[in-house]
């Protein structure tokens, strides 16, 4: 029987295996950020180990960076928040004293951790990639196995660049036909995961398949990928083909010459055969997909645009009931309201979901020669340095300040609110992120998850909106 | 981490069942970037509010054996809690019943978890509770407490003993193994990408 990719790239990692004992599996990169290091560093430290591989390893800051444009970001005085100087301080001098590469705020390589990775052609397709951060899986999009991890398995990897891992099952997820104008990679992720719920791909290593998979550029893939976590997957990818060698091909850590040709040698093979079999199968039409947006508190709570918020009483599922119950009262929602008269105060465009510049370059096409509506602000946060540098050289910036948006740094930024980006109590916003658990974006704010273009219609009506509304 | 093969010390008698990851340390503590010091939040809030608390009482001090009621360390998977007790001093922690991830958090740390029956444990914490002096004894080599002539049994499976015998943690485990790690790193496509700049 033939091999899923998954399950090819597992197996090119299996360092050691053993009856009764997990897989030891080679890890090809390990990217690292602030938040989730200290502590696996000073680990290191007490046992007066090394980093096994520094040059496997790379460093950035980006979640708790200020994006505010007018603040310096050489040192760290303009971080208010003593918790998050010290984990931006810290990160710096373990990088410095262990060897690590690492790109600060203020570095022409910084940003979101998932951003700068593809963008410095570090990712690339065959390869294990981890981080201590769940949305990991981004990477995945190459055709990578790309997964989260916890604060010890840092530790585990810093110090031998290797994991102890059971092998997770697998799954295909496939979407066949073409995306209508104006539906995108994000409104595609929300729907499967709307279709399967947020745990329905626990313990998955997940492959995307399909015709609307291979027509996606590699930044849409990525969106799509980015989101697996939030479906409980342990991992999601596609396939690499053409799209993915362009995209790799003659970026700053791709291989050269002889290597390149290699490389897509290798890269080639990376497919799930045709008589392999998968341990769980969905399948959705690209023809049913319409622009999505979520109405509750977890990423599978979502609806089409034209919906309504629903009616808990007609939710079969007990738990299920009893959850958009509660995530109603925590969102200010009358059931039966159409979606589409929604007010927002706030609207965000950035996160490693949708912080690109094809994202950014969608978002600005809409706005343009419009204007922010009266009693909303709008924050577009591009996902890193290069991202913001391309967009100002587009002109993109401008089109953005024009339309009455604010124009910042880059950053994790309102995707979580760990800087001061944050939503008030109560105050309602439609993002580009990936999360809208309760107080992720501050305390008792209220988000709607939606596509770059859903954000940028809804920004100029105020109300959540398509661009075919305007 | 260190090895542990026989230990014997004074025990604290913490007369509580269910005592949840958030007892043993409040969430507040989760902020630090620091791997160790977190003895000071070590059962913080019942130090602070009660006078009484058996951690308070001078007659327990420097006891390194926590003997808690059933059902120690449920909550939140935080690895914390392990850290707590390891930096208050604890070497081990002696409970009719753990929860699993903090079961399995404690045996990776080192901190070892001996489960006894109920009725054992009762007469445990009456003993030193008439005598905080009582020298106890865990003996991983026979998988044994033992106290005042009092001797018990106890369960662990081969492979966490063998772990915590030869003090090995999940790096120890796989650093075992570096010939392994040495040979998939030499099979590796040199083309593989690197972290280092590539900028002139
Ligand atoms: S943008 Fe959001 S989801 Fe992505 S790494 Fe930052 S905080 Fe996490």
């Amino acid at each position: 029987m033939g091999k899923t990719l998954a399950e090819k790239l597992w197996e090119s990692h299996v360092v050691r295996s053993a009856v009764g004992e997990p897989d030891l599996i080679y890890i090809d990169m390990h990217l690292v950020h602030e938040v989730t290091s200290p502590q696996a560093f000073e680990g290191l430290r007490l046992a007066g180990r090394p980093v096994h591989r520094p040059d496997l390893t790379l460093a950035t800051e980006d979640h708790n960076t200020p994006t505010d444009y007018t603040l310096p970001l050489i040192g760290t005085s303009s971080i208010k928040d003593e918790v998050s100087r010290t984990q931006i301080e810290a990160l710096r001098s373990n990088c410095a004293e262990f060897g690590v590469t690492i790109y600060p705020m203020g570095d022409a390589e910084q940003g979101i951790v998932h951003v700068i990775g593809p963008q410095l052609g570090i990712t690339q397709p065959g390869m294990t990639i981890v981080c201590g951060d769940s949305h990991t899986s981004t990477h995945g999009a190459f055709g990578a196995l790309a997964f989260g991890i916890g604060t010890s398995q840092v530790e585990h990897v810093l110090a031998t660049q290797t994991l102890p891992l059971d092998r997770p099952k697998t799954m295909a997820v496939t979407v066949n036909g073409e995306l209508a104008p104006g539906v995108t990679p994000k409104d595609v992720i929300l729907a499967v995961i709307a279709k399967t719920g947020t745990g329905g791909g626990q313990g998955y290593m997940v492959e995307y398949r399909g015709s609307t998979f291979e027509a996606m550029s590699m930044e849409g893939r990525m969106t799509v990928c980015n989101m697996s976590i939030e479906w409980g997957a342990r991992a999601g990818m596609i396939a690499p083909d053409q799209t993915t060698f362009d995209y790799v091909q003659g970026r700053d850590h791709a291989p050269k010459g002889a290597d390149w040709d290699a490389a897509v040698e290798a890269w080639t093979q990376l497919r799930t055969d045709d008589d392999a079999e998968f341990d769980a199968e969905i399948s959705l039409d690209a023809a049913d997909i319409t622009p999505f947006v979520t109405w509750g508190t977890n990423p599978g709570q979502g609806a089409p645009l034209s919906d309504i918020v629903p009616f808990p009483s007609l939710i079969e599922d007990e738990s299920e009931r009893v959850a958009a119950e509660k995530a109603l009262q925590y969102m200010g929602l009358e059931a039966g309201t159409p979606l589409r008269e929604i007010a927002v105060q706030t609207v965000f465009v950035g996160s490693c979901t949708n912080g690109r510049i094809e994202d950014l370059r969608a978002a600005a096409a809409v706005i343009e020669g419009h204007k922010v509506a009266d009693g909303v602000r709008m924050l577009v946060v591009p996902g890193s340095v290069r991202v913001r540098k391309q967009a100002e050289e587009e002109g993109l910036d401008k089109v953005f300040i024009a339309a009455g948006a604010d124009w910042r740094q880059a950053g994790c930024s309102m995707c979580l609110g760990m800087n001061p980006d944050q939503l008030a109590p109560g105050e309602r916003s439609a993002s580009t992120s990936n999360r809208n658990f309760e107080g992720r974006q501050g305390k008792g704010g209220r988000t709607h998850l939606v596509s770059p273009l859903v954000a940028a219609a809804t920004a100029i009506t105020g109300h959540l909106a398509s661009p075919a509304d305007i | 981490m260190d090895k542990f093969t026989v230990h014997t010390g004074t025990a604290v008698p913490l007369r509580r069942s269910n005592v949840d990851t958030d007892q043993i340390i409040p969430a507040v503590y989760l902020k630090r970037i620091t791997r160790t010091g977190f003895e000071d939040g070590l059962f913080n809030a019942w130090r602070t509010n009660e006078p009484d608390f058996v951690l308070n009482r001078p007659a327990f001090a420097g006891a390194t054996i926590l003997v808690a009621g059933p059902d120690f360390g449920t909550g939140s998977s935080r690895e914390h809690a392990v850290w707590a007790l390891h930096d208050y001093g604890f070497k081990a922690v002696i409970s009719p019943r753990f929860a699993d991830i903090f079961r399995g958090n404690s045996l990776k740390a080192g901190l070892l978890t001996v489960e006894l029956a109920e009725k054992i444990v009762q007469r445990l914490w009456d003993d030193i509770e008439d005598d905080p002096a009582i020298q106890v004894t865990v003996d991983l080599v026979e998988r044994q407490v033992r106290w005042s002539g009092e001797v018990h049994d106890f369960d662990l499976d081969d492979y966490s003993r063998w772990r915590l015998l030869e003090g090995l943690d999940d790096i120890g485990l796989t650093l075992r193994h570096v010939d392994d790690v040495a040979a998939y790193e030499q099979a590796r496509p040199a083309w593989k990408p690197t972290a280092i700049s590539t900028a002139s």
